[in-house]
């Protein structure tokens, strides 16, 4: 009997989060794949085994154009990002020597997060604008002749706000992970005659890959998935999956919809599935 | 205790009593509801109206309540999610507020119930443009899913459409208007009197187009018969062949950067005009009115080739009868009675009984409005806020002007699934 119950106790505990995974993400997933083989019209959706959707998403080069154009958007915004939330971090973590003076400059990092997302992202819209602040500024200045054009509403205004969006969940797990680097191997290698590049490339940054790995995770996903920033930011110019799928929604097409959500998960999670591949996240947690 | 009960009880009839009194009194005091019976005060009804158009106007709940007692229970929805429920929650609803091209998708699938035209009080007040396709006799009957030709039906229990005027109307319109390009006057720079000139090299990244496929494909369909690139059968209804054409010259435009933009929403239109980010772009009448609420000049321009329109209107649900029934007859019959007309008309929309519209206008708004005058004094919305300074002329003039020159109707084509494809390639081109 007692056997029984300890042999049962991990499974017990397993349990609330079993349901919880279950109901919230197994079912709904589960349901969109069902769907995502069903047939529509404008008044309804028919239960049924069709496999049109997926031959339209997939034979039609807009989808193949958007995936393109979505993860040129990733690797961009991962790139820049990866970048600045390594040297933020790094700079947080090594260079300021107080941890309440740490605790404060953290904090200031996510003041910009205290406002929501569409309101950070529409604010650029007068700074970059044809009579922005931006264009304001360099045309009074002489620097142009004539506003420049290319600020707002194109893949630069989109990849602008995507970095400022989305900084942050760089910073923090790297942030996060240099924290436990240990200080005597810094100490190690500089006794060692290691250089300050040195330090930084070949202490550092392998020590730091697990954040970069959760900060990429987080990046990436969040890119693929945005729909919001690039209509706003390209002015319906550019499209995403996401926007696509928006798009097919607002037209009640939900199994293309459907079909189009299950190609992109495909997508991210083998993404995913490829950066934990290339650092083991938990070796250093 | 019980005689405190019985006290509430009386002294809740008594102020229903007077309430009720008061409500009347003040109606009969307008003027509003002569003819009509108050019965609906005592036996209290409920209709359920959901839709596009007028169900976003809270006013006219209040109203209505104020002159039936009938409490309005009203649900906005964008147009796709109307027809969606239209046609799958037939007994969610009451009165379908719906746009013409949606009737003519909802009808024919049994959910609504044609109207006899013998109850309708106010029939013969209704614009022709309803019931023969022509605002006045020598107008030319427009392209695109023309209210009159879903406007009538055969017989009780049929699903097709009328050739001609019947006994049964299908849906009473309440709320139309009249689409165009809006521009701004002090950045465009020269006379702007065509669709083609959005694609003036001279206003290349300034032009912006919307992004709702149904509506902006007409657009896009007025601006290439404009250029002379295409004569289209009907506009209203593209052919495979017409819909490649259209939205390979879209494609072509936006490489060459001629749009700085899409717009989706109402606000967004607004924004683009309004920061200078665009000189010339599709436009809804309220947008115009909001930039310019803003103090910055622009203006809905009429162009040669016509307007594209819009209109709405209210049917019955096929489940409704009795009493329910003969509440819906009476709020439709209310509703072309004249207060919900002039209401729309100070709005900058259209009504479909001008005649009854007129007496709840002043005669400086119905000058301004309808007959294309100027001002005498402010022109007020009807939440008082001022629209237009003393002399100042409706863009396009008068009702007549306005409306007599519309080229198509929104509508839905027989290529629909195909156009929303080709649709979604242009704007990820």
């Amino acid at each position: 009997m007692n056997n029984l119950l300890s042999r049962a106790t991990p499974y017990l505990q397993a349990t609330p989060l079993l349901i919880i995974l279950g109901f919230f993400l197994a079912l709904p997933i589960l349901l969109l794949l069902v769907v995502s083989f069903w047939d529509y019209d404008f008044a309804g959706m028919y239960p049924g085994f069709m496999t049109f959707n997926y031959a339209e998403t997939l034979g039609s080069w807009v989808t193949w154009k958007t995936y393109g154009n979505t993860l040129k958007f990733a690797a961009i915004v991962w790139a820049i990002t990866a970048f600045i939330g390594f040297w933020v971090a790094y700079f947080l973590a090594f260079h300021v020597r107080k941890a309440s003076t740490q605790t404060v400059l953290f904090l200031v990092c996510t003041v910009p997060f205290l406002t929501s997302n569409i309101i950070r992202m529409i604010s650029w819209i007068p700074v970059l604008g044809r009579n922005g602040l931006v264009n304001s500024a360099l045309v009074g200045a002489g620097i142009v002749d004539q506003p420049v054009e290319w600020l707002l509403y194109s893949d630069f205004a989109v990849i602008l706000a995507m970095v400022h969006l989305y900084a942050l969940f760089m910073v923090t797990p790297i942030f996060n992970t240099m924290m436990r680097i240990d200080k005597s191997l810094v100490e190690a290698a500089r006794d060692g005659g290691a250089s300050d590049w040195q330090i930084i490339w070949n202490v550092i940054l392998p020590l730091a890959k697990p954040g970069i790995a959760i900060g990429s995770i987080f990046v990436v996903t969040l890119v693929m998935a945005d729909f919001s920033t690039v209509q706003v930011m390209s002015g319906g110019q550019s499209a995403s999956v996401a926007l696509m799928m928006r798009n097919q929604m607002s037209l009640l097409q939900y199994p293309a919809a459907a079909a189009n959500a299950v190609v992109l998960l495909i997508v991210v999670l083998s993404m995913v599935a490829g950066i934990l591949r290339i650092v083991d996240i938990r070796k250093e947690l | 205790m019980t005689d405190m009960i019985k006290k509430t009880g009386i002294s809740r009839r008594n102020l229903l009593k007077t309430g009720a009194a008061a409500v009347a009194g003040a109606a009969v005091g307008s003027g509003a509801i002569t003819g009509f019976p108050t019965i609906w005060a005592q036996n209290p009804i409920t209709l359920r109206q959901f839709g596009t158009g007028v169900s976003n106007l809270n006013a006219i709940a209040e109203k209505c309540k104020a002159d039936l007692g009938i409490t309005l229970e009203m649900t906005a929805t964008d147009s796709d999610a109307a027809a969606q429920r239209a046609v799958t929650q037939p007994d969610s609803y009451d009165i379908a507020d719906i746009e013409y091209w949606i009737l003519k998708k909802v009808f024919p699938t049994g959910v609504i119930q044609p109207m006899e035209i013998s109850k309708l009080k106010y029939y013969d007040k209704i614009v022709p443009l309803f019931k023969t396709g022509k605002l006045t006799p020598d107008s030319v009957i427009a392209q695109g899913t023309a209210p009159h030709t879903v406007g009538f039906v055969e017989a009780k229990d049929s699903k097709e459409f009328a050739k001609g005027e019947t006994e049964f109307f299908t849906m009473v319109p309440t709320i139309y208007n009249a689409d165009t390009l809006g521009i701004r006057p002090d950045l465009v720079g020269r006379e702007i009197t065509t669709w083609a000139d959005i694609m003036d090299p001279a206003f290349k990244g300034k032009t912006s187009i919307l992004n709702i496929p149904s509506i902006g494909i007409m657009d896009a369909a007025m601006i290439m018969e404009a250029m002379g690139n295409i004569t289209y059968a009907d506009k209203g209804n593209m052919t495979t062949a017409e819909i490649d054409a259209t939205i390979d010259f879209l494609i072509k435009a936006k490489q060459d950067g001629q749009f700085r933009a899409f717009w989706k929403s109402f606000d967004e239109s607004v924004n683009l005009m309004a920061s200078g980010e665009v000189v010339i772009q599709s436009m809804w009448s309220p947008a115009v009115a909001a930039v310019r609420s803003k103090g910055i000049a622009c203006k809905y321009q009429p162009l040669k080739e016509g307007y594209r329109s819009w209109g709405g209107g209210l049917g019955l649900a096929a489940h409704l009868e009795g009493a329910q029934l003969d509440a819906a007859y009476e709020y439709i019959n209310w509703y072309t009675s004249g207060w919900v007309g002039g209401y729309l008309n100070r709005q900058g929309y259209y009504s479909a009984a001008m005649d009854t519209a007129k007496e709840y206008m002043s005669e400086d708004e119905w000058g301004y409005w309808i007959e294309g005058k100027p001002a005498v004094g402010e022109i007020k919305a009807p939440d008082g806020t001022v629209m237009e300074k003393a002399g100042a002329v409706r863009d396009g003039g008068s009702f007549l002007e306005r409306m007599g020159h519309v080229a198509c109707w929104n509508s839905v084509m027989d290529e629909d699934r195909y156009m929303v494809r080709r649709w979604n390639e242009f704007i990820a081109a």
